[in-house]
């Protein structure tokens, strides 16, 4: 590593993620405290609010949730929607973002990994964009585009896109040298080096900035809807908060968990298929 | 790599990177691309930027917007840290309390931080109490998790020396498993220090009644998209300088460590 770029600051690839774990599932002792400790836990719900330690007003019963919940999914939903409507809502403009975002910021990362000129040319506009945080170009996307899809969009586009740029420059950078000189002497370049050296080189670190741009998204698009939107979770959210129909927000937020979880086991697989070489991560 | 430049050339390099880019911005302002309303001029940005330290909009000036903000994260991140990184070394020494937590943990880290905004307006108010809570549900996980790993990957002959000495539990997490762990430690603090930052401007466009990011939402809503970029700057440079101070945290402790 040279110090040109590490005063640039680009060098930190954010190694931070949500993943999977599931091997606590195999060990009996993991597996039954902690099937104990969702029970205590239910238990204490049922009987917190039931006895009134709890306040209907503040947190809801377990009755009200449910009731909440089988208003989302077979009754006449809530928000403008049903709850199929709401997610499918949010999926979209999540994968639109992720999509747009990575089909830049890879490459440009890439690109900038690669190249010192590149680097040299985009690093100081990248650097002047990447601290504001996703959340911060909210207002702006809402100025300039209104409350529609494409405000949000935007939002999520700078939301996933300096996580790829970041972590697939990183991963460049970190290929070992000899494996370039090599490719190098055998004659491997054009099109060939790119696909055969660089973005395999590079994928584990790709496979990261991927990860948080995912989550960077969820995050960005529920406080996007939370401060305006027609469909979607952050609207449920917005909604259930203004009425002050807590078994919603609860609900509400069950939905986020659970694309969230999705959101992130869909990319553990696509990971997984993308680098057989790698046992585990 | 592709090719080697050296420093002159990579600064040359720099500054036309950064000329392209307000060269474009000021173009596409000055033609009016947009209505100069929407579209200000980076100047113009800078010049609002300086009204705003004299002149109050939405109640306060800026500096006593970011004077709300910084108090309200001082606190939350505080708080985050002060309960993070504890139980994380806890569960990484008592296996019983790693076994009760990693599950609800576990399942509450999926919600994103932002999601809880309802919950802390309901419960919190939208003063202190309630843009806290939202800075602890995004900088409270990387605390945690950052202290358990480096806990649990602590080298085993610490432990055992320290017990043969006749360490107890508290003992072996305070003198053994918390220095080890410092750098897993701080890095996990600057990513929660992100996060934390990132999770109150959201709580903050939100339900919030003073702050940042309630002058950048009132600015969206009286379309002064030069308020909005002048908040824009303000929060990079913030998130910024706190990441520049813990990484000079981190520095000095790896110094100290002599590693």
């Amino acid at each position: 590593m040279d110090s040109s770029y590490l005063a640039l600051g680009l060098c930190r690839s954010s190694r931070y993620g949500l993943h999977l774990d599931m091997t606590g599932l195999r060990n009996p002792t993991r597996l039954w405290t902690g099937i104990a400790t969702v029970v205590m836990v239910v238990a204490f719900w049922l009987i917190g609010s039931r006895s009134g330690w709890i306040s209907a007003q503040a947190f809801p019963s377990p009755d009200q949730f449910l009731a909440a919940a089988r208003q989302l999914l077979f009754g006449e939903g809530y928000a403008d929607g049903r709850i199929h409507q709401h997610i499918l809502q949010s999926v979209k403009l999540i994968l639109m973002g992720f999509f747009a975002a990575s089909a830049v910021g890879v490459p440009l990362g890439l690109w900038m990994g690669w190249s010192r000129r590149a680097e040299a040319l985009i690093n100081p506009v990248f650097l002047f964009v990447r601290p504001i945080p996703a959340l911060a170009w909210i207002p702006l996307a809402i100025v300039w585009l209104g409350l529609g899809d494409a405000a949000k969009v935007m939002i999520l586009w700078f939301a996933a896109f300096v996580p790829c740029v970041i972590n697939s420059f990183t991963g460049v950078r970190n290929i070992d040298r000899p494996i370039i000189e090599a490719s190098a002497m055998l004659g491997v370049h054009g099109w060939s080096l790119v696909k055969d050296v660089i973005v395999p080189g590079a994928l584990p670190s790709i496979f990261t900035g991927l990860r948080l741009s995912l989550q960077g998204c969820l995050t960005a698009l529920v406080a996007a809807e939370l401060l305006g939107a027609l469909l979607g979770m952050g609207k449920v959210l917005y909604q259930a908060g203004l009425d002050i129909y807590p078994a919603m927000i609860v609900a509400g937020m069950v939905a986020v968990a659970i694309v969230g979880f999705a959101l992130t086991a869909v990319l553990d697989v696509v990971e997984r298929r993308s680098m057989p070489w790698r046992a585990t991560h | 790599m592709g090719e080697e430049l050296d420093r002159t050339q990579f600064i040359w390099r720099s500054a036309t990177g950064l000329l392209i880019f307000f060269g474009l911005w000021s173009f596409a302002a000055g033609i009016e691309l947009a209505p100069r309303k929407f579209l200000p001029l980076p100047w113009e940005v800078v010049g609002r930027g300086i009204t705003l330290l004299s002149e109050p909009f939405s109640g306060q000036t800026l500096q006593g917007h970011l004077a709300a903000s910084l108090q309200r994260y001082l606190l939350g991140f505080a708080l985050s840290a002060g309960v993070g990184v504890p139980l994380g070394l806890l569960m990484g020494w008592y296996r019983w309390l790693d076994n009760m937590v990693s599950p609800l943990f576990d399942s509450l880290r999926f919600i994103a931080p932002i999601a809880w905004v309802p919950f802390a307006a309901l419960w919190f108010g939208t003063g202190i109490g309630g843009p806290m809570l939202i800075i602890f549900a995004g900088a409270f996980p990387p605390c945690l998790i950052n202290a358990y790993r480096g806990a649990r990957f602590v080298e085993r002959k610490y432990i055992e020396a320290a017990q043969v000495y006749g360490a107890s539990g508290p003992r072996v997490v305070t003198e053994v498993l918390l220095p080890a762990s410092l750098p897993s430690i701080i890095a996990g603090l600057r990513i929660g220090a992100g996060a934390g930052w990132q999770s109150l401007i959201g709580a903050e466009l939100i339900a919030a009644n003073t702050g940042i990011g309630l002058m950048m939402v009132r600015a969206q809503g009286a379309l002064d998209t030069s308020i909005v970029m002048v908040g824009m700057i303000a929060v990079g440079l913030f998130g910024l300088l706190i990441d520049v101070a813990l990484r000079g945290v981190e520095a000095w402790v790896n110094r100290t460590r002599g590693r």
